[in-house]
């Protein structure tokens, strides 16, 4: 640890604080008006001391939305658990495809390899909106259109080249003489990507199917375009707060609090995996 | 003639496309007696590793053939190939401890217990790592690491064991011991070995024959003896032997009934005609200009000698190396005793035609060594 004088470390406090404010103020907000009716939440100037109430998570949870003009049916739970199943079905299908395909760009140079390891990178450069249209097209054609499946298929585009390029820099990054040495032991190439390589990728493969899962889960456009509401994950669900008779700001509230918890609960489970993988070096002689 | 362990024929070996690529193994030929232990020898880039490497099975084989006790093994994975190897980068696996690391070959061959465990401390006891046996890669130090990989390679039974560099971590002292354990070790059971090493001390202390590779090509593969006493070209003269080998350019010349062999600066080293044998007299009178080596425990100093500067002069505590400026280049000599020169002193040398070698000057092909013909 280096020395550092008193006014660097104060200095250094502040920034840190004022970082911190910035990046939970939102949050901390959000968390906040969950707990509010609309009433309280738009009333001028703000106030910190409210009377919490439980309401909105109600009407999410019970999917009865009361508003001035009525009682609206909204499918929040429903779109929950779209967001569940679309997020973990697209990132286990892409690390089903995406780590042995990164094993063989990370171990076999063959010829067109970067070229393809590029192509597939580039699903990231395109604006989704590009592709939207087409895919649309097809989409209906081939019987895509609002199908589980056709929503994991168009998630690929995200989690693919994510998994396929964090993970290939983590297999690179392990000796390959340590595949040789159990693969002249007497095991099979098989035998030792399962027993070797991705045990020692795991933080690795771990990390970058977090990042793909969190991706999933943010996305809208896809979803928006795509698929009806039945299949509707909560980032185009959200939108059925924007009713008749306003916005439902404290039901907004309560259903980001409700989206936000599973990727904020994995993101803190996995850090250490996170910290885990950048410390791999550890691994070289 | 025994059994043959390793053929290797006609093997080249490119990195990138054939013919065009890096050409890092060139036309490589040579056999291996079982029980034999062979050290491949050279600086770094001459090809000693893709050779193992090719061995192994982890390089692809350009062109050529590899046997193994007889079987064809060059396009089949390593995991056929009934080899064991250790590794230069040491490659154990880290969620395991060093006596699990080593076990694994044999638990893969499905050995009982009792027999893996008498093994493993058999050799843990061999190179010293007994009291690590239960701790993890990641916690001991490279020159444990080392000696658990070349365990782990030694350990196993296999038609050959391949060792890259595999004492390159340990100290000194450790270094002696273990190299004549692993000597008896390997030879007690007869296994074949072949490993790989840049420093000559290991290759001549382990290795019943050595091959010297530079720049892909095999330049010889002899008995540490004979490297020393017969270096087929310059290029083994000059790389076996510690101090190297002083190598001179000479005009061949004849006055009266002596030799010449005039060095630059106007110096000559002068011999009687019957000094030499008849054949090798004739090569030299053949040719204009050759190449002259002299090893520096052959250089002696006599007062009728050529002349030299001392320009350097070390006590090693059992030998004197003095550096001397002669003939335009440097020349070293050893002597057993140590020996007071003042930077500067004027000293003459002497050289035996005995042990003078004598190279090709175009080729560097050897023409003669001592009284024989190469």
């Amino acid at each position: 640890m280096e020395h550092t004088s008193l006014l660097e470390r104060v200095l250094r406090g502040i920034a840190l604080t004022l970082v911190v404010i910035f990046f939970m103020f939102p949050i901390v907000w959000i968390f906040m008006m969950s707990f509010q009716t609309n009433e309280t939440i738009l009333r001028i100037p703000p106030q910190l001391v409210f009377k919490p109430t439980l309401a909105n998570y109600t009407a999410l949870i019970t999917g009865k939305l009361t508003t001035a003009a009525g009682t609206l049916d909204i499918a929040f739970m429903r779109n929950l658990w779209n967001s569940v199943f679309l997020s973990v079905t697209s990132v286990a299908v892409a690390l089903l495809l995406g780590v042995p395909a990164a094993y063989a760009f990370a171990r076999h140079k063959f010829r067109g390899s970067e070229d393809i390891a590029f192509t597939l990178l580039s699903f990231r450069f395109a604006p989704a909106l590009l592709v939207l249209l087409p895919l649309t097209l097809y989409f209906q054609k081939l019987g895509l259109a609002n199908t589980y499946i056709g929503l994991i298929w168009v998630y690929q585009l995200i989690c693919l080249p994510l998994i396929l390029w964090i993970v290939r820099g983590y297999f690179e990054d392990i000796p390959a003489d340590i595949e040789y040495a159990y693969r002249i032991a007497g095991h099979s190439w098989f035998a030792t990507f399962r027993k070797i390589a991705l045990p020692l990728a795991g933080p690795g493969i771990a990390a970058a199917g977090l990042l793909a899962f969190i991706f999933a889960w943010n996305n809208f456009v896809f979803a928006l375009v795509l698929a009806s509401a039945d299949k509707q994950p909560v980032t185009v669900g959200a939108l059925a707060f924007i009713t008749s008779s306003g916005i439902q700001y404290g039901q907004i509230s309560a259903a980001i609090v409700l989206s936000i918890t599973p990727t904020l609960a994995l993101a803190l489970y996995a850090q250490r995996y996170l910290v885990e993988g950048l410390s791999l070096g550890a691994v070289k002689g | 003639m025994s059994q043959g362990a390793l053929a290797i024929s006609g093997v080249d070996k490119f990195y990138g496309p054939i013919d065009r690529g890096v050409h890092a193994v060139q036309n490589l030929t040579m056999e291996i007696d079982k029980g034999e232990i062979v050290a491949l020898l050279g600086s770094s880039g001459c090809g000693k590793t893709s050779t193992l490497r090719m061995i192994a099975g982890f390089e692809e084989v350009s062109r050529g053939t590899i046997s193994v006790a007889g079987r064809k093994v060059h396009t089949l994975p390593p995991v056929k190939r009934n080899v064991a190897m250790a590794f230069e980068g040491y490659s154990l696996y880290p969620p395991l401890t060093v006596r699990e690391n080593m076990a694994f070959a044999l638990k893969a061959a499905k050995l009982p217990r009792s027999e893996v465990d008498a093994k493993v401390a058999n050799i843990a006891k061999l190179l010293e790592i007994e009291d690590i046996l239960e701790r993890y890669p990641s916690s001991i130090s490279g020159g444990q690491q080392q000696r658990a990989s070349l365990g782990r390679a030694l350990i196993r039974k296999a038609d050959l064991h391949l060792l890259d560099e595999p004492m390159g971590q340990l100290e000194p002292q450790l270094r002696a011991v273990l190299r004549g354990r692993i000597k008896h070790f390997i030879k007690e059971r007869g296994l074949t070995a072949i490993l790989v090493t840049h420093d000559q001390t290991e290759a001549n202390a382990l290795a019943d024959r050595i091959a010297v590779m530079e720049g892909g090509v095999l330049q010889q593969f002899d008995t540490p003896d004979m490297l020393k006493q017969r270096p087929a070209n310059l290029f083994t003269g000059t790389f076996v032997g510690e101090p190297p080998m002083n190598v001179f350019e000479a005009y061949v010349g004849t006055a009266a009934d002596k030799i010449n062999l005039r060095l630059p600066d106007g110096l000559s080293l002068d011999y009687d005609k019957d000094a030499f044998s008849g054949s090798v007299r004739d090569e030299l009178l053949k040719r204009q200009r050759v190449v002259i080596g002299i090893r520096p425990y052959a250089v002696r100093r006599s007062k009728d000698g050529v002349p030299a500067t001392v320009s350097a002069n070390q006590w090693l505590g059992d030998q004197t190396h003095i550096a001397a400026d002669f003939a335009g280049g440097s020349l070293v000599l050893v002597e057993h005793d140590r020996t007071r020169l003042e930077l500067g002193a004027p000293i003459n040398i002497s050289i035996d035609p005995k042990n003078l070698h004598v190279f090709d000057r175009a080729s560097g092909m050897a023409i003669s060594h001592g009284m024989e013909l190469a």
